[in-house]
């Protein structure tokens, strides 16, 4: 297959096992995203991927050429680092030309092609200061403008927005967004930011502890998670979790009936279920107000758009939920609350997700 | 309020008196000392013959001893100076690893630059002795003829210059050391990615990362080498024929053995506006770099 994949990839440190047996294929032109805690192996999978980390076992592949054992600069790849990674006693330019030099590019070329991706950039004025002389935010584009130079048939970027302020953030991601539309190129990119996976990604790749959690596009991982854990790792607030007491079957699909004493008819096939204990999630915009359980409220927080309500149910679990607006709730008030059994999520003990229609 | 300021202005002085004292007594007076007695006609065995003007300096011109002092001390650093920047820098390179190999060469070649320089000496000599010493020894077993560099004339500054080499190459080796590990590691990462080979990775990352610490090891080492002395007065004595008497053997001479001090003095100015001058050139080198 064309694009980057990863065929059975293992990764230890002694015995400290970071990633095992990964498989995963990223097509030509997607822009997958690595979306995990920190310490579950994302930017290890990368850095394998760029050469800056060996293998234990297995092989990657770039556009049907097996690379894992080819030197960094051999592999077709260009990488945009977390802290830049500028050299900082060349111009910007100096910094875009390098690689091209390395690689014996004809020097009107390398003026031809800095050119080309000044102009994508708009850092033409920026081309003969050094890093020391740019802000954060210039120094990343200057490290983008780096990579897109050498035309390379993938980019990794490894956490690249991290050290930038928010608003400077959300200006990047976007021209990221933009730069991937332009040039159709094949992207991966590291982040622990859910809202840069889910606004940047054409298909995520949720890591936890070294192993693939979900590989789904961004409505995908945040309409039917695969899991317990993408279901709370993805989406702001937190998916909202609650223990089933027991479950009946009406006409096929589960009711959950709550430890407070919620019911929740859902559209959850029954013969899917397992026997064992089973944990309710739903998601703070499928928490209706107004009928069902009384819980009380402890702690509002108010967004502008809408106001974010945790509220204590009787059986003591905290339920998040969201009003659209200021609400003119007060923390003390009770309110009466209801899952939406349509949009619920029910998790067995091991993590798996059961989803309805 | 005024009176508030004051007092606190002596309460600052307080603070600062310990070193403003120690400075004085034992750098400020000492060397105006030192540069007033170099115009003073004053022999230790005569007395104090009274204002001499620049008659001191006149007769080091013409000293032959003198002016092949300054040409040995010249040659000296010139020629050590360039070797402890080139060959620690190599060894920091080399060792700038996690390897226990490593760590191990790095302790042996320290090691040497915490010994006095009579331990030192001892140990050289036994290596440069006659007939039976290493160097002899390993002449002889590979069938060349013995050389005594300690007394030939001209190998004699050579032979100072190794053992001065390997007793301080340790300190240059680890300035240069703690530089490359202040190099970011994403620099090199980046720099893989780039294609980078490992000539090019050398000369356009590392070297440039390390232009500040070469200007410190060539300042710190270039002060220390005008200084040559013990080394000196210990294997070669400053011969044969006044081959390898640098200046400060010059200046201990004039002064503490024919008990010329005036004269002394006088030669101690010109060493001192040597080393000014080194200084004042890498103090200037180090702002272009800056600048650049």
């Amino acid at each position: 297959m064309e694009g980057l994949v990863f065929r059975n990839v293992s990764k230890h440190f002694g015995q400290v096992e970071v990633i095992e047996d990964l498989s995963l294929e990223i097509g030509k032109g997607e822009f997958a995203v690595f979306l995990g805690p920190s310490g579950c192996g994302k930017s290890t999978l990368l850095r394998m991927a760029a050469g800056l980390e060996s293998l234990s076992s297995g092989e990657i592949h770039l556009n049907k050429r097996r690379i894992d054992s080819l030197p960094p600069g051999e592999r077709g790849l260009a990488m945009v680092f977390q802290h830049y990674a500028l050299y900082p006693h060349m111009t910007a330019r100096q910094n875009m030309a390098f690689g091209l030099r390395n690689s014996g590019v004809p020097a009107p070329e390398i003026e031809a092609k800095i050119a080309q991706a000044a102009a994508l950039l708009e850092i033409y004025h920026l081309l003969d200061r050094k890093p020391g002389q740019l802000s954060g935010g210039q120094r990343q584009r200057i490290a983008i403008g780096r990579a897109i130079v050498k035309q390379p048939e993938a980019f990794l970027f490894d956490e690249p927005l991290s050290n930038l302020d928010a608003t400077l953030r959300t200006r990047t991601r976007v021209e990221l967004a933009r730069l991937h539309q332009q040039m159709r190129a094949t992207m991966v990119f590291v982040t622990h930011d859910q809202m840069e996976a889910m606004t940047l990604a054409t298909r995520i790749v949720v890591m936890n502890k070294g192993r693939i959690e979900q590989v789904g596009t961004p409505i995908e991982v945040y309409r039917r998670p695969a899991t317990r854990f993408v279901a709370g790792f993805v989406g702001t607030p937190s998916m909202n979790f609650l223990p089933v007491a027991s479950v009946e079957s009406e006409r096929g699909r589960a009711t959950a009936l709550l430890a407070d004493g919620m019911r929740v008819p859902t559209s959850i096939p029954t013969a899917q279920l397992p026997a064992g204990p089973l944990t309710l999630g739903v998601r703070a915009e499928h928490v209706m107000p107004g009928q069902g359980s009384p819980a009380a409220i402890e702690v509002l927080e108010h967004l502008g758009d809408r106001t974010l309500i945790h509220a204590r149910m009787r059986d003591g679990t905290i339920l998040v939920y969201a009003e659209p607006g200021d609400s003119t709730l007060r923390a003390g008030d009770t309110v009466e609350l209801q899952a939406d059994g349509s949009a619920v999520h029910l998790f067995d003990d091991t993590g798996r997700a059961f989803h309805g229609h | 309020m005024a009176a508030g300021v004051g007092l606190s202005s002596i309460a600052n002085l307080l603070f600062v008196l310990p070193y403003i004292s120690l400075m004085l007594g034992l750098v400020a007076v000492p060397v105006s000392l030192g540069l007033w007695l170099s115009f003073q006609d004053y022999d230790m065995l005569s007395g104090f013959n009274g204002f001499a003007g620049l008659d001191n300096y006149a007769s080091l011109l013409t000293d032959r001893i003198f002016r092949g002092a300054v040409r040995n001390t010249l040659l000296f650093v010139a020629v050590t100076v360039p070797t402890f920047v080139g060959l620690g820098l190599f060894l920091a390179i080399s060792l700038n690893d996690g390897l226990r190999r490593s760590a191990v060469l790095r302790t042996i070649f320290f090691a040497s630059f915490v010994l006095s320089v009579t331990v030192m000496t001892l140990i050289w000599r036994l290596v440069y002795m006659p007939e039976r010493g290493l160097l002899a020894s390993v002449l002889n077993a590979v069938g060349l003829p013995e050389v005594n560099m300690v007394a030939n004339e001209s190998l004699a500054l050579l032979s100072v210059a190794i053992v001065t080499l390997w007793w301080v190459i340790g300190l240059p080796m680890t300035l240069f050391l703690a530089a490359l590990q202040q190099v970011p590691r994403e620099l090199y990462e980046a720099a893989a990615l780039d294609n980078a080979s490992r000539f090019r990775t050398l000369l356009y990352i590392t070297l440039p990362s390390l232009t500040r610490t070469i200007l410190l090891v060539a300042a710190i080492e270039t002060i220390m080498q005008f200084q040559i002395f013990g080394q000196v007065m210990l294997i070669t004595g400053g011969g044969p024929n006044n081959a390898s008497r640098p200046i400060v053997q010059f200046i201990y001479e004039a002064g503490f053995r024919d008990w010329q001090l005036g004269f002394a003095a006088a030669a101690s100015q010109v060493l001192f506006l040597f080393m000014l001058i080194a200084a004042l050139g890498q103090l200037w080198l180090s702002r272009q770099q800056d600048r650049g």
